[in-house]
């Protein structure tokens, strides 16, 4: 009895804060999504009117609703896997055998991920810069004409996707490196002593191996890119030509910039639902690989 | 030669991962108007302090930077204070429904926080915290990433301990500070190092909640100048130093415990 009391006296602040502060707003962007709740209902609540899935219903008339679904999902397709090979890679070299000086390598591999967003950014727009950029320079002493990176509709996106793969790779590479050294040498001493490629003690002995930390890693890389925003807010606000604008762009515009929060929390709404399925997609995916 | 190759690769792949962080530095030491020009200028042929002295002040970058030490620290000492409590009662004491409790919660970490700013934003107006370090801090002063990282540490604890001292007359508060928060230091360094570096770099939600320059962040507030300042890269980059550079001496410092709390909160499911 004494130890009942104890427990809850002990969880209630930090239940309280997630209840008031997470838990309730969630249950009330989801009531808010069904309702018109704008600039006037801000003034006074009894503007307020409720919609039903009015909300919902626009947003899939809307292109731009859709362009912004489709600029996630293309950093999600092409960032995930391209972050997954640079994270996997960086890691393989750092458990080398022959790799030297390998805290300082990692450290360093690491510094962006603790780096702020916002001031990184600002870096790469200066040497992403069609005059004054350092990319472009490099570029022109091969004899390729200068790129307008940011201001390009087509290659806005794909500058975004280098940058946050610069900024975030360190993250999964100490995962996959804690994976990779819980691999047994002994199964590569066997597979040498067999006389197994590199290659194929690649794909035989360290990708089956790391099958579960492979899976989460990029679950939680998903998840994670699909929450795109703070970068083409600060590069790019949305430009050029709202190619970059993100879904979470998008919600936020909706939301604190027309103050159509009704409309906003349908698109958070669309967002959380879309990348649960995708994640429950890929854990159904594996489970079947792993029985097959 | 496979070993020069790794480690070539190394080499190459860590300047891509440093060289615009050093370059920045180099940037932030310009006169006005140097990094515009061709070739890119590697290092400033003078260097000046001029810009951090514009920062400081003119801009109010001191203001943004205590503010953003204000805000993280008071979030990394509550929610540590709040994590630890819950994590500890969730590992050691025990309690109708803390099973089903703890399963919800988990369940709570599939959603995105986007989800509930919205709702949020209109809360916090109604309680008056819009556009207030309260505002910032609220949302943030629990998180149940933290509780089940103090979890699985603390279910390490053997009970006999905690039964030990309540036999000896020890209050549960006592056993808590006394006997508990030592034993869980290792996890109170990761999580507080986490906790504050996550909310230096937060962007959204400061941005949402603040509407007035006084309580802006430094994430926010570079943000703002690097709208008002476009063109020019040596004030911004002596911005993004100023930034950047707490983050990382405390990570350099304490990357040990860094790293220790990536693989806790990831691996371990």
């Amino acid at each position: 009895m004494n130890t009942q009391r104890t427990a809850w006296l002990f969880l209630t602040p930090a239940l309280l804060v997630l209840a008031l502060f997470f838990l309730i707003p969630v249950l009330a962007a989801f009531a808010l999504s069904l309702t018109d709740f704008d600039l006037y209902a801000l003034a006074d609540l009894r503007n307020l009117r409720f919609v039903a899935l009015g909300n919902y219903w626009e947003l899939l008339h809307r292109p731009l609703f859709w362009s912004a679904l489709g600029h996630t999902l293309y950093f999600v397709v092409i960032g995930v896997p391209l972050s997954m090979v640079v994270s996997l890679g960086a890691a393989m070299l750092l458990n080398s055998p022959l790799a030297r000086m390998k805290p300082l390598f990692r450290t360093a591999l690491f510094a962006p991920v603790v780096t702020t967003v916002v001031a990184v950014a600002v870096i790469w727009r200066y040497l992403f810069n069609t005059k004054y950029g350092l990319a472009n320079y490099s570029l022109g002493l091969i004899g390729i004409s200068p790129v307008d990176w940011l201001g390009d509709p087509r290659w806005a996106m794909p500058t975004i996707i280098l940058f946050a793969v610069w900024k975030n790779f360190g993250y999964n590479m100490i995962i996959f490196l804690a994976g990779l050294q819980a691999i047994p040498a002994d199964l590569y001493e066997a597979a040498r002593i067999d006389g197994a490629s590199p290659w194929r003690q690649f794909r035989h002995i360290t990708l089956p191996m790391l099958a579960p930390t492979m899976l989460m890693v990029s679950i939680l890389t998903v998840s994670g890119y699909f929450q795109l925003f703070a970068e083409p807010f600060v590069m790019t606000e949305g430009g050029p030509l709202q190619s970059t604008v993100s879904v979470l762009y998008l919600m936020y515009e909706e939301g604190f910039k027309w103050w159509n929060l009704g409309s906003a929390s349908a698109v958070a709404f669309l967002l959380f639902l879309i990348m649960f399925a995708v994640t429950a997609v890929m854990l159904r995916a594996s489970r079947q690989r792993g029985e097959a | 030669m496979s070993k020069a190759v790794i480690n070539g690769l190394l080499i190459g792949g860590t300047a891509v991962a440093v060289f615009p962080l050093l370059w920045m530095l180099s940037v932030s030491f310009m006169v006005p108007g140097e990094a515009s020009s061709l070739p890119p200028p590697l290092w400033p042929s003078r260097p000046t302090l001029g810009n951090y002295h514009e920062l400081f002040a003119r801009a109010g970058m001191g203001r943004y930077l205590l503010n953003s030490l204000l805000v993280s620290s008071v979030i990394t000492v509550l929610s540590l204070a709040f994590n630890l409590m819950a994590g500890y009662a969730f590992a050691k004491l025990r309690f109708a429904g803390r099973e089903r409790v703890f399963q919800a919660l988990l369940g709570g970490l599939v959603i995105p926080a986007q989800v509930a700013m919205l709702p949020l934003f209109l809360l916090l107006k109604y309680l008056g915290l819009v556009n207030s370090y309260a505002g910032v801090v609220a949302p943030a002063m629990a998180t149940i990433f933290g509780i089940f990282l103090v979890r699985q540490y603390a279910r390490g604890i053997p009970d006999d301990l905690i039964e030990a001292a309540r036999i000896d007359g020890a209050g549960e508060w006592r056993i808590f500070v006394q006997i508990i928060m030592p034993l869980l230091t290792p996890i109170m360094v990761t999580l507080a190092i986490f906790t504050f570096l996550t909310a230096w770099n937060d962007f959204m939600w400061p941005l949402i909640v603040l509407t007035g320059q006084e309580h802006y962040t430094l994430p926010i507030a570079l943000a703002s100048l690097s709208r008002e300042h476009v063109q020019d890269s040596e004030l911004m980059m002596a911005g993004s130093v100023v930034t950047v550079l707490p983050v990382l001496v405390l990570f350099l410092a304490l990357q040990r415990y860094y790293l220790q709390g990536l693989l806790l909160g990831s691996v371990k499911g």
